[in-house]
């Protein structure tokens, strides 16, 4: 069980230490949440071109109170503005984007991400909840490199770095690096390897609130 | 002379019958055709198959032709919104049967279907439980998911502007579905919030040429999910207390 007193990172410095990793140039999806953040701390002279599965290249951020366009939204439904040099485009063609690997990143939320990079972010299999998938099982398959940014357990302690996923899984062997509120971790073929640890956080500690095995650089 | 203007939503749509399956455009309340499914509603053909990416929020729209019974199947990759209320409830009830598939599997989908390609592989759903019970092939050492091809009796579709020959174009992310599914009906109905003379339409800029579609019926000032949801309004409208 995590300790209340090891906060780690916040969701902020989470989102600006990814936003740093990704290259000036990079075409990027982001997913909704904490992922959204990301584009708020972009290094200053980089540009990246975001990309919103609903069929726009080139996404702004939100528009002031009374400019919102019914028909400009991202893939959340969310109110968003297009930057000069955006473009639209159908589904078809947004989607080729995605599984023709054209997109260089994608950084989504996760309920569990497994030791091999198995992502499961689509639903918790809940008995009574609608089923929803949306863009998630094209996004995992076909950008050029999945990271997942979420909190390092569960809101009651539970780790969501797993052995195996127990909840339906959106793709297989997908996810590259895991940003949490207590480390970075990079998902290799001989397994997760710890990239940096949050202020705070010691390894030991780091593996009590994991539950697949991790390995020091 | 070819003039595919149509007078009025009601005259567009009056010979879809019982048991029709419907492509939708629209993602969330972007290029969702209210009026095409009021008027839909209006007609009241039941046992219909619907394929839209999200199954309608609130009380009206597509939420109200589900609402009014007359859907028994939707092929859909995010039945829910965070105002769905209607799809949730007829679902949990088993009222309405549900298709999910991913996003971008149904977009493929249908683009095959207005491109005669029977059946496509595709990466996505690999390994989770939407591939399951499907055909998989392994290409250069990676696993692939068989789809099928959809097409459809009937394609409702909102887009911006429309001439006599049925060309089209849209508005910003409200384009969503509406092109694929255009080529993918035996006959295609648009709403258009205006319709301008032949030649008005720069050719290089059409983004739905006017061969994929059957019928376009001008709309002005559509009306915005988002507001009917403010409003609390519900199709057939209902007199204000």
């Amino acid at each position: 069980m995590a300790e209340e007193t090891v906060k780690g990172w916040d969701t902020s410095t989470m989102a600006a230490m990814a936003a740093s990793d990704i290259p000036d140039g990079s075409y990027v999806n982001l997913g909704i949440g904490i992922p959204e953040l990301v584009a708020s701390y972009v290094p200053e002279g980089r540009e990246l071109v975001y990309h919103t599965e609903n069929g726009l290249l080139g996404m702004g951020p939100s528009p002031a109170a009374g400019e919102e366009d019914h028909e400009l939204i991202n893939a959340g439904k969310k109110y968003v503005t297009a930057i000069p040099g955006a473009s639209y485009f159908h589904h078809a063609d947004s989607f080729a984007m995605i599984r023709g690997g054209h997109i260089d990143y994608c950084i989504l939320g996760a309920f569990q991400v497994s030791h091999n990079g198995d992502i499961a972010n689509w639903s918790t299999g809940e008995k009574d909840a609608i089923p929803a998938v949306g863009g998630a099982m094209d996004l995992v398959a076909g950008v050029k490199n999945i990271y997942v940014i979420m909190q390092h357990c569960t809101k009651t302690g539970e780790p969501k770095i797993v052995e195996n996923c127990t909840y339906p899984l959106t793709g297989k062997n997908v996810v590259k690096r895991i940003y949490t509120n207590y480390a970075i971790i990079d998902v290799t073929e001989k397994g997760l390897y710890v990239n940096k640890l949050a202020p705070g956080v010691t390894f030991d500690f780091l593996q009590k609130n994991t539950g697949a095995g991790l390995h020091l650089k | 002379m070819i003039n595919k203007i149509i007078s009025s939503v009601e005259v567009a749509v009056r010979d879809i019958p019982s048991g029709a399956t419907i492509l939708v455009s629209g993602f969330g309340e972007a290029g969702s055709p209210v009026e095409l499914l009021h008027a839909l509603v209006d007609l009241g053909p039941t046992d219909l198959t619907i394929i839209s990416n999200n199954t309608g929020s609130g009380q009206a729209g597509l939420a109200a032709l589900i609402a009014n019974h007359q859907v028994r199947k939707v092929i859909c990759s995010f039945p829910k919104t965070s105002n769905s209320v209607v799809f949730p409830e007829l679902y949990r009830s088993g009222k309405i049967e549900l298709e999910l598939v991913p996003q971008g599997t149904l977009a493929e989908r249908i683009r095959c279907g207005g491109a005669g390609i029977p059946a496509f592989y595709t990466p996505a759903s690999v390994g989770t439980p939407l591939e399951e019970g499907k055909e998989t092939r392994i290409f250069e050492g990676r696993t692939y998911v068989l789809e099928y091809a959809i097409r459809a009796d009937y394609a409702l579709v909102k887009c911006r502007k429309a001439d006599r020959y049925g060309n089209l174009v849209y508005n910003k992310t409200a384009r969503n579905f509406g092109p694929v599914m255009c080529t993918a009906a035996s006959t295609t109905i648009v709403q258009a919030s205006e319709i301008v003379e032949a030649g008005n339409l720069d050719p290089e800029s059409i983004v739905t040429p006017g061969i994929f579609v059957n019928r376009v019926v001008e709309v002005r000032n559509p009306l915005d999910e988002s507001i009917l949801i403010a409003e609390n309004r519900s199709y057939p409208w209902q007199k204000k207390q």
